[in-house]
This record gives C-alpha cells, structure tokens and sequence, in this order.
C-alpha cells in the first residue's frame, strides 16, 4: 500500500466516522428519511407484564400506617410538619379526599403490585392493584388538555434515554419520566404532604439476574419547595412475576 | 505499510468512544431518605422487619448483644461488603487504568470506617476457586450493561446483614448494579445467602455527586481498647440463649407492630402480607421516637424543626 492510498483511505474513514451519526437522519441514496419508530418500537427495554413490590426498605413506614407526627427520612419543611401535624383520615375520607397517598407521587412506595402495557404506540399504561390507580406515560409530543384539573396521577411526560445500540450491539437504556400538574396528596399515608407545586421525576431501570429475575428500581425525585427542603429522593423495586394470577385491586383507604 | 494500513483501520475503530460506559469517579454523599434510622442511630435491636430470614438466620440473630463488639478482638471488625448499600457512609468512586492505554481495569468503591474497599475488577478476569480466601472486601468483577455497571461478588467473610446482629454468611453472593442518573448514583444491592435467607433480598441507595465531600478513600487504622471493666479477660461473648433476648416485643410495645412480622420472613416482605396485619394492628397515637430524622447535606435531621430526634420509646411521653 502506497503512502498516498494510506492518505485516502484515512480520509474515508474520517468521513465514516463523521457519517455515521448521520445516517439515520438522512436516508439512503436521496430516498425520504425514514419515520422514527414509535416509543414502543422503540424500547430498548420491556417493562410490560405484572410486577410486585418487595417491601425491605422502610417497612414500618409502609406496611403499616405509621404514627401521626412521624416524618421520618422525609426533608420536610417546618410548613411541612405543620400540615402533617393536622392529618385527620376520617377527614379526608368525608371529604372524598381518601386517595391523597396514592397520588403519583406517592403511589409507587404503596405496596401493592403493577400491571405494565402499552395503552397505544406512545402510551405506557401502569395500573396499581392498590387504590386502584392508573397513570399514563406519554412519550412525544403529548400536550396535557388544556385548562384541565390536576388529577391524582398529574400528567407525565416520558422518553427512553438510550445507552449503545450501535452497530447491532444490543441495546440497553432507561426510562425517564416527569409528572406534574398533581393534586395535592401525601408521601406517607400518616399525611406527610406534597403540594400542588411538586414535580415528580422518575428513573425506570431494568435489571435481569442471571436466575431469571427481572427488578424494576424507580429512582424518584420528588421537588416540592413548599414541603420539603431539598430534593426527596426514593427507591422503590418490583419483582416481575409470571402472571397476573395475584392482582388485588383494592380501593383506596384514608386509615389504612 | 500493511501493517500500518491495520493500525489505522483499528484506531478507526476504537475512536467510538467506547460502549457505553459512564464516568462514576468522584465523591458521592448519602441521601438517607429512606431507612434514616436504620443507617443512622441503628435498628431497634430486634427489629428484622422486611428480611426473608430462615430459622437459623432468625435464631442466630436473637441470640446476638450488642455489647458483643465491645470485645476488644471484636471491636475493629468490618462489616459485610454489602454494607456498602446499608450504611449511611458517602462513597468515592475511582478508576484503576492501565498505564500503557488508559484502559479501565478496576473500578473501586471506597472504604468507610467499618467496610473495606471494594474492588470491580473490568478486566474479564474469573472468581477464584470456592475454597480461596475470603476476605472483608470479597472478590468482584464487573460488566457494563449499558450505562449501569453490573458487579458481582462472591468470596467475602460473614459479617452483619443489619446492624442489630443479623448474620450474613460466607456463603452469600453480592449482585450490585451501579446506574448515574445525571449527578445521582443509584445502587441495586441483590444478596443472595443460603445460608441464613430464604430469598433474595434487594436494597436500594442513591447518592449525589458533590465535588466538595472530598471522601477519603480508605478509612483511618482501629485501635482497640477493653472498655468495660467486666469484659477484661474474663474470655466470655456477650449473648443470649435462646428464647432469653429481652427485646423481642420492643417493636410492638413501641410500634405496635406484632413480633411475627418483627421477626421477620419473606411472607412477610409482600403487599398480601397486610391482610394478615390489618386486624391486629393499630397505628400509636403520637410519634415518640425518631420522629423526623433525615441524612442530607444540610444535616442529619430536619432545620428549624422541633422534633423528636431521639427518644426512649415510652409511648406518650411527648
């Protein structure tokens, strides 16, 4: 090989270096870009199926009802506490307010069990069995309904971000989801508060273990600057399961 | 000139950056906003609530007293390796490159003043044999799945599963997979231990990365002392026989929580295992006890609150 065919074939290198993140924007040959694949053609990973929640982590905070005026781990703001200290159950139960600790913020710490699928091509669905709630996960371009009322489950904006992929390796990545445009609910179901303000961001990973079990962590953030003082930071896990055999779908309770 | 030719293609190659692989150097402090007082003052002492113990594992943890560590051979014991994801320690996390092409060859997680350092060999390196020493580090190598690190570790001593005496053994296998989400790091601790357990049992920690922690990367020597004047040479463990641990109904006069549950068991771990509870039990009046307690960078409990950071547990007392 010649010095100067070393040269040009440096050169078309450099250029399939530069190229190749182009690619699957620009078509092949001057034929139309191909249109990006749905979010769920898309996945790089399968959350769908039923999932368990495996209590280890703040079981008596979670399992049970705790204490009222136990706030525990939680950073919460001396306004915080005030409204914590006036948790009245039979209150909110009169009041229809019987769901506030299974709002999204909270709900995912709720022991129960979730069913995973796709609503449509852009919309993960995830039902809890406890309190019987459902969220959507809305990837793209969702806009929320105009002048709509904060619900329970707010409105949460989803995207798969990506890890490898290239060059037919396979590919791994994790779900991040935003949620806002709550109703006011609780952390806890001893009254611990989140406000209508609150921003809710989740991490979901995928984990397989090599003896078949698949965990989902949800790393979640909860901002709130009118209850809490920084940032409150969570991780709960589900198990998957083989079948939807134990789903409970109990309603929401105010006391326990 | 053929082999220059190779030379070029094979850097071609490598100038992707390599596959998916994160930087997760630098120090990382605890957000301890889930089991606060469990990682921070320490369990009720025979509180197993949410571990899939066996009976052995339960009667080996009731037969544990604390004052058992004020044995001076006792005393500079480490903890597990898996106390890495159970105590409340920041961490630092470094890389070990080779210095002949930068390559990454071990990722280390940071020592704390009762945990070795753990080493993530990334050089596809084998576990050692069954039979090889096990040490307080164990043996661990390490795979990117994608941006988490998938590392797994066999070959560490019998230490502690939680702080109030619950034994993890020699036999345990530690799965953690290590995922940043921007400046967060989120640890997946999976141990398995035939043992003691009956299941798996999975925890869960995150931490956020902060260039000001500077955490020391090894842990200051343990010197130790015989403290207690009856513990000097008279060559006894502190413990209690079976059925005599004085604790055990701690949880329930506290908490109201019934010692079945205290007691641990994986049943015990599931959401249906609430029916079981919802009859018998009924919540305190008030909190009394490590009411409000965080661990975060502004402390280790909640500013400008008034509350119960500490506490006897004598119901109404507040």
């Amino acid at each position: 090989m010649t010095t100067r065919s070393l040269a040009a074939l440096a050169a078309v290198a450099a250029v399939a270096i530069g190229a190749g993140q182009h690619l699957s924007a620009q078509g092949r040959a001057g034929q139309p870009p191909a249109p990006p694949p749905t979010a769920k053609a898309a996945a790089p990973i399968d959350l769908t199926g039923s999932w368990v929640s495996i209590v280890t982590e703040d079981w008596r905070w979670r399992m049970v009802t705790p204490a009222k005026g136990d706030y525990q781990s939680v950073p919460i703001t001396a306004e915080g506490k005030r409204v914590a200290d006036m948790w009245d159950p039979a209150k909110d139960e009169a009041a229809g307010e019987q769901c506030r600790s299974y709002g999204a913020a909270g709900i995912m710490r709720v022991p129960g069990r979730l069913r995973i699928s796709w609503q449509d091509d852009s919309t993960l669905k995830v039902e809890t069995d406890a309190g019987m709630q459902t969220r959507l996960l809305h990837f793209g371009s969702w806009k929320p309904a105009k002048d709509a009322k904060p619900t329970w489950q707010g409105d949460s904006v989803a995207e798969w971000e990506m890890a490898g992929g290239r060059g037919g390796a396979a590919k791994f990545g994790n779900l991040k989801v935003v949620t806002t445009h709550m109703r006011p609910g609780y952390l806890r179901k001893n009254g611990v508060p989140y406000s209508a303000d609150a921003v809710l961001t989740e991490y979901w990973d995928l984990y397989k273990e090599p003896n078949g079990d698949q965990w989902i962590v949800v790393t979640t953030y909860v901002d709130d600057p009118k209850y809490l003082q920084q940032t409150y930071i969570t991780s709960p896990n589900f198990q998957k399961e083989s079948d939807g055999s134990k789903w409970d779908p109990t309603p929401c309770s105010a006391k326990w | 000139m053929k082999k220059m030719a190779f030379v070029l293609l094979a850097a071609t190659a490598i100038s992707v950056p390599a596959y998916a692989q994160v930087d997760l150097g630098g120090s990382w402090v605890s957000r301890q906003h889930e089991d606060w007082e469990e990682r921070g003052p320490g369990p009720e002492v025979v509180d197993y609530l949410g571990l899939p113990l066996n009976a052995e594992g339960r009667a080996r943890a009731l037969r544990y007293s604390t004052s058992a560590l004020s044995l001076p051979e006792r005393q500079c014991l480490y903890y597990a390796p898996h106390y890495v994801v159970l105590g409340p320690q920041g961490l630092r996390l470094w890389a070990d490159t080779d210095p002949t092409n930068g390559q990454v060859v071990a990722w280390n997680i940071s020592a704390a003043i009762d945990r070795a350092v753990i080493k993530i060999w990334m050089d596809g390196r084998p576990h050692p044999s069954e039979n090889a020493l096990h040490t307080f580090g164990g043996f661990t190598t390490g795979v990117w799945e994608g941006n988490t690190l998938t590392a797994r570790m066999t070959h560490f001593k019998e230490g502690y599963l939680r702080r109030n005496g619950v034994p993890s053994s020699d036999k345990a296998t530690f799965t953690m997979h290590i995922s940043r989400h921007a400046n967060t790091l989120t640890i997946t601790g999976i141990l398995e231990d035939p043992v003691y357990l009956t299941r798996s049992f999975i925890v869960n920690r995150t931490w956020e990365l902060d260039p000001t922690a500077n955490i020391n990367p090894l842990t200051n020597p343990c010197v130790p002392e015989a403290e207690l004047a009856d513990l000097k040479g008279e060559g006894g463990v502190p413990h209690y026989l079976p059925g005599e641990n004085p604790f055990v109904n701690e949880m329930t006069r506290m908490y109201h929580i019934p010692v079945e549950a205290v007691l641990g068991g994986a049943e015990t771990m599931y959401p249906e295992y609430r029916k079981k509870l919802k009859d018998q039990y009924v919540p305190p009046t008030v909190c009394t006890r490590y009411c409000c307690g965080w661990g975060g960078a502004a402390g280790a409990t909640a500013p400008n609150l008034q509350c119960v950071t500490g506490g006897t547990g004598q119901i109404n007392e507040r």
